[in-house]
């Protein structure tokens, strides 16, 4: 029997969410979890240490919430039943609640196999609580500065934490990130798992601008790129010779890109090779998968079945969603850092015909306060007559106005109005029928489409998910 | 007629001196430029590089991280720092922003105590502060005796002091500016300015850019050059539009602690 004060805390918990879903004030995952960490503390430990096949914990700056939805429907396909914290619904709170919802009355998980995202400066906290059989790192970009300060911050108590890890747990990590790949150093406990890309066509020779790994994490020198994927992940060195990017254990060995269908996946694994249609289009999802696919070895699952699932996947909230809408469809895909807007941008250019854009950019807490980061993003590749309108809307409109002259998107391709609502309006009516609007917001932004979408009746409210 | 020389931009350590958007002030510099016909070459200078003074019409130096910029430290303090100093004595202009800006001052202490040489540009001592100040910043000139405002967005917990070899830039309306006490930003010595403004600065502040650009090219030709006005209403927008929010807030918009 669980002790009366977790049943009380259940109880007071799962109230407390199904009245906030009932005042129509969101999806109450938030505020269950604010109760039942004061009423007991224990109970994100006690209620994951039952789970049958133990937990996986995921954090990383890019990836997080389509890396973790992508691991559950793995799991489901493998007949699991994961519990996972939703939406973006990653501090700790996020996580009890997720335990909670799941727990019986007699403080028992229903689900067999625990999944949680993990917001970057969270990890070290939940891992207090969660000690998992898997720990995904994904990668470390600059994110919001104004929040987190720089990615050493987030390298360094990630650092802390990966020491803690016993034997119990896997490390798995992308090979491929030397922010990433340089925690190695101190993890004396975990069994280790790197993952990467090893196509050579899949990169190029040069390093974009703005990257956070110019030095080696070991020795401090400078550090150089035999291949460059995204950001900075690729195949670096350190020019003293004493840090190098590993042979990945998981890896992706060929890459058909498919355009906007995604690409043809060829994965080569400790466990037999496979390969996979997989329909999220663009470099930065093809790490997702190989990310999914290392946590779901380490979990047991067979490749086979990995990748029955990477086929079967769709798109994860306000992440290259498709919504049909006036004949037109809407390509909805949040931005929230320079690596991940440049990524969209760079999968979005790979369409075929004319493009519409609606950016909507605001610079609330959660969106970043600072919105210098549009100037980190890969604009000029929308220079001349790429885009044939670009709307720009939100509380920094303006801004990203400006960004977009300075890239040479030609003024008269570009509009800025504030209201949402409007801009839409503008954005389709500037696509003609069958084409595709891209809107690209930040996250409060994102919330403010939805709200936009719903009032219209195209989309249903997200925690429904 | 003949055509205008080209103009040279040096932008310093391009690869580690580049958080927070700095590169926009390059682009906006370029862009401005060449809308007048100007052409311009930007020249990374980095670790290990020569700064030739005579090179140099306009010099940048932006932001960096703390591990970053201790590498820098080391190899600027010395030859690259006499060779900006001595552009700059000679009519160049300067922009530094944060990082940069305390590393051209006389000293700037590191977050663990130690004291160390800055290059010596701008008559002005940075030490670690006891908080971060984050947040849109807002700024009044009066360069020339004309009233103008900066806005920008500051992430510093470096607080800068001045010296009497130094005029502020700018006093501030919103925001800590150099150190939260004394009300002053920034810093400005001949054609050379140095800011805690992260923003991109340049582009949501035109006419500091053309600034700059004026002062570059009276370097480059040896004759005043008026710069011929740019439809600059996306740019006049976004600055009214930071500057109104700013100001409707009562000060500071509500922003992270760390």
């Amino acid at each position: 029997m669980p002790s009366p004060r977790l049943s009380a805390a259940l109880l007071a918990g799962r109230g407390a969410a199904a009245l906030s879903r009932r005042l129509g004030r969101g999806g109450g995952t938030v505020i269950a979890g604010h109760l039942v960490p004061r009423m007991a503390p224990r109970a994100l430990r006690d209620l994951t240490r039952q789970l049958p096949l133990g937990s996986a914990v995921v954090s990383g700056t890019n990836g997080k919430t389509t890396t973790t939805r992508l691991i559950a429907h793995i799991l489901r396909q493998a007949g699991h039943h994961p519990v996972h914290n939703r939406a973006g619904a990653n501090l700790l709170t996020g996580l009890f609640s997720a335990v909670v919802q799941d727990a019986s009355f007699f403080g028992r998980p229903r689900s067999d196999v625990g999944l949680f995202e993990v917001d970057e400066a969270t990890l070290p906290g939940a891992l207090r609580h969660i000690e998992p059989r898997v720990l995904l790192l994904l990668n470390i970009f600059r994110d919001q500065l104004d929040r987190y300060g720089e990615v050493h911050f987030v390298a360094g108590i990630w650092q802390e934490a990966v020491a803690r890890l016993g034997a119990a747990t896997t490390l798995a990590v992308n090979a491929d990130d030397p922010l990433v790949y340089g925690l190695v150093d101190h993890a004396r406990g975990p069994r280790l798992l790197t993952y990467g890309v090893v196509d050579r066509s899949a990169g190029s020779p040069t390093l974009p601008h703005a990257v956070d790994a110019r030095l080696c994490p070991r020795c401090g020198s400078a550090m150089a790129y035999d291949l460059a994927f995204y950001g900075h992940l690729g195949w670096f060195r350190c020019t003293a010779g004493d840090f190098t990017r590993p042979t990945p254990d998981v890896a992706v060995t060929r890459v058909d890109p498919q355009g906007d269908a995604g690409s043809l996946l060829t994965f080569r694994t400790p466990r037999g090779g496979f390969t996979a249609e997989f329909k999220l289009p663009g470099l930065y999802n093809v790490y997702n998968a190989l990310a999914a696919t290392a946590a779901c070895l380490a979990l047991g699952v067979a490749p086979a079945t990995i990748g029955r699932g990477l086929e079967t996947f769709t798109a994860a909230f306000g992440r290259l969603e498709r919504i049909p809408i006036e004949r037109r469809e809407l390509y909805l895909a949040l931005v929230k850092n320079p690596v991940g807007f440049t990524e969209v941008l760079r999968t979005i250019l790979q369409q075929p015909g004319r493009r519409t854009l609606l950016l909507v950019i605001n610079d609330q807490f959660a969106d970043g306060t600072d919105i210098s980061w549009l100037w980190d993003v890969d604009f000029e590749s929308l220079a001349d007559d790429r885009v044939n309108l670009a709307v720009c809307s939100g509380i920094r409109a303006e801004d990203m106005s400006v960004r977009l002259k300075y890239a040479g998107v030609p003024t008269e391709r570009i509009r800025v109005e504030n209201d949402v609502r409007a801009a839409l309006e503008i954005a389709l009516q500037a696509a003609e029928e069958g084409e595709t609007v891209y809107a690209l917001p930040t996250y409060t932004a994102m919330l403010a489409v939805r709200d936009v979408l719903r009032q219209t009746g195209y989309v249903r409210g997200f925690w429904e998910d | 007629m003949t055509l205008p020389p080209r103009l040279r931009i040096v932008h310093l350590y391009p690869d580690l001196m580049s958080v927070y958007g700095d590169r926009g002030n390059i682009l906006a510099l370029v862009r401005r430029a060449q809308w007048r016909g100007i052409e311009v070459d930007v020249t990374g200078v980095t670790v290990g590089d020569r700064l030739d003074p005579d090179e140099a019409d306009l010099i940048f130096f932006g932001g960096g991280q703390d591990r970053e910029q201790a590498v820098v430290s080391k190899d600027f303090v010395g030859e690259k720092g006499e060779a900006t100093i001595e552009a700059v004595e000679d009519g160049a202009a300067l922009l530094a922003i944060c990082g940069g800006y305390q590393l051209l001052g006389r000293t700037y202490t590191t977050f663990d105590g130690q004291e160390l040489p800055g290059a010596g540009l701008f008559d002005i001592r940075s030490v670690p502060g006891p908080r971060r100040h984050i947040g849109n910043a807002l700024v009044e000139t009066d360069l020339d005796g004309e009233s103008r405002t900066l806005v920008g967005f500051e992430n510093h917990s470096g607080c800068t002091y001045l010296g009497d070899g130094v005029r502020p830039l700018g006093k501030v309306l919103v925001g800590a500016g150099n150190n939260g006490e004394d009300r002053t930003e920034g810093a400005v010595y001949r054609g050379a300015y140095g800011c805690y403004l992260h923003g991109s600065l340049l582009p949501k502040n035109p006419w500091l850019a053309d600034r700059l650009l004026a002062i570059a090219l009276r370097r480059r030709t040896g004759a005043s050059v008026a710069l011929p006005a740019l439809d600059d209403r996306l740019e006049d927008d976004a600055h009214r539009a930071v500057e109104q929010r700013v100001r409707a807030a009562g000060g500071r918009v509500q922003s992270g602690a760390w």
